[in-house]
């Protein structure tokens, strides 16, 4: 029976002894080792968050990259189509101006051509006029000079004449 | 792990060998070749005992004398154990400050004034002594500070590893006390008691968990001859005590509203329950109380009746059975070590768990 009684010093003891063992240990043991348990754990998950975080942010980045690569790359489409399409127009314009130009130049020339023209056949015809008379005062006066001749002339003429 | 189980569970064996030779010799010796008796050398080991019997060599006990606290009605009276010369039958009376003390069975009893010799009846108790207010430091006594010695080693160092290493990573010993930490935190604590209430009980599951532990194993610990701490009720009645002041201090409305006026059931059906739960309150400690005790005395006992076998066949044909039997309890006592400082942790932590509930 005295084994199933509990014996009062022992009880005594166990009690004291636990309850200082309780909480020395509390103090100077569990403490500190389930903080540095539940630091680390903490940070554990952190570094996990942060890293996803980071992993995240790397895959928007990657996106915004993508995204900004595109935009440059159909801007930069547009650009070129914009470019050529000036490039045509340069051209266009150019071609008309100078077809432009050219048929200015031209007429210009057709004008300046005519009005010569019309200068060289006004000069060649006051020519031709005073050569003709010179011709005519030289024929007249080498007729007049020999009255034989004339008379001759005049009768051809009149024979003509009837003949109308 | 497994080589040091069989050295340890070897030399239990073999120790326990070496002190029984002894018992019985001295049996055989001074007594007369008086029959050896496995109920008293059995009760003898599991019990408490004033001196640290360390083993008999031809017959000449060899022990660690031990402080003797005594008080009485004249006050507090001391001296050490090697006083009774390894008696424990009552024969060897010391006196001190003019009482007189006697040793029976590892019970220390103060006679009467003017009594000389102490006196029985016919159950073997005495008549003309009575027992003093006794808080000697018994071997059990004993056993228990040497293992808090140990424990505060262990868990000081610990400590002072994650101090040292500033980066908390578990270093030496600690990388080995961590995962146990660990588990009575992850499997013990949270789980039985709830995520945001299981820091509160922490340091006494932890704490209870360790020292059961310990002496678990000191007890299996055969020089120290069958310091059976964690196997003597006092202890574990000390122990489950702290666990029902804790439970009862930390109840809150829920717990006590499902004592007293269980919800949810009819009326009378709620009268019938409040004795069976006011009853219950005090069974659940007195179960840890008990479990831890008898699974501990009983594996001790279990070892002892079986070496007990090689003198009570009075043959040594018989030692290699009772080794090879003793063998097999001591591995399995090493294991149950464990699953009762497990279980007596696990039912605290629900205990407490069901104390601080939330109603749902």
């Amino acid at each position: 029976m005295d084994l199933i009684k509990p014996d009062f010093g022992l009880v005594f003891w166990s009690l004291i002894t636990f309850v200082i063992l309780l909480f020395v240990l509390r103090k100077f043991a569990w403490k500190p080792i389930l903080g540095a348990v539940e630091d680390r754990e903490e940070g554990i998950k952190s570094a996990l968050a942060s890293a996803e975080n980071a992993r995240k942010e790397m895959e928007n980045l990657k996106a915004d990259n993508e995204r900004i690569l595109q935009e440059a790359r159909s801007e930069r489409e547009a650009l070129l189509k914009e470019a050529r399409e000036i490039k045509a127009k340069i051209i266009a314009d150019a071609e008309e101006d100078a077809q432009a130009k050219a048929s200015k130049m031209i007429e210009q020339a057709q004008a300046a051509i005519e009005s010569e023209k019309k200068a060289a056949m006004a000069e060649l015809k006051n020519h031709v006029a005073g050569l003709s008379l010179e011709i005519a005062e030289k024929v007249v006066r080498e007729e007049l000079s020999n009255k034989d001749k004339q008379l001759q002339l005049v009768e051809s003429m009149l024979g003509e004449a009837t003949l109308n | 792990m497994t080589l040091n189980t069989f050295k340890s569970a070897l030399f239990s064996v073999l120790f326990l060998t070496v002190s029984f030779f002894g018992y019985a010799s001295e049996d055989a010796h001074s007594e007369n070749k008086e029959e050896f008796n496995p109920k008293e050398m059995i009760l003898h080991h599991v019990k408490d005992a004033y001196g640290m019997h360390i083993i008999d060599i031809n017959g000449h006990p060899i022990s660690i004398p031990l402080p003797i606290i005594l008080y009485t009605d004249s006050g507090l009276t001391t001296f050490m154990s090697s006083e009774f010369h390894h008696d424990y039958n009552g024969e060897v009376v010391v006196e001190k400050d003019g009482q007189r003390f006697v040793n029976v069975h590892e019970k220390i009893y103060r006679l009467n004034d003017g009594e000389t010799t102490v006196k029985y009846d016919a159950e073997h108790h005495p008549i003309n002594a009575e027992r003093p207010w006794d808080f000697s430091i018994t071997r059990n006594v004993f056993m228990m500070w040497v293992s808090v010695i140990v424990l505060l080693f262990i868990f000081l160092t610990t400590a002072k590893q994650y101090k040292k290493s500033g980066n908390y990573v578990p270093k030496g010993i600690a990388s080995f006390m961590e995962p146990l930490i660990v588990f009575v935190r992850d499997e013990i604590a949270k789980p039985m008691i709830g995520e945001h209430k299981y820091k509160r009980f922490m340091p006494y599951l932890l704490t209870v968990f360790f020292f059961i532990w310990i002496n678990n194993i000191f007890g299996l610990i055969p020089i120290l001859n069958g310091a059976n701490l964690s196997g003597n009720i006092a202890f574990t009645f000390s122990l489950a005590f702290c666990t029902f002041l804790i439970t009862t201090f930390s109840g809150n409305k829920h717990y006590w509203k499902h004592i007293f006026w269980m919800p949810g059931v009819p009326v009378p059906m709620k009268i019938f329950l409040m004795p069976i739960e006011i009853v219950g309150m005090f069974v659940k400690p007195i179960s840890l109380m008990i479990r831890l005790f008898a699974n501990i005395t009983a594996g001790h006992i279990i070892i002892l009746a079986l070496m007990s076998l090689i003198f009570i066949f009075e043959t040594i044909a018989v030692a290699p059975v009772s080794i090879a039997f003793s063998l097999f309890i001591g591995i399995i006592e090493i294991v149950v070590t464990a699953i009762q400082a497990y279980i007596f942790t696990v039912l605290s932590a629900l205990y407490f768990g069901m104390a601080t509930e939330e109603a749902h």
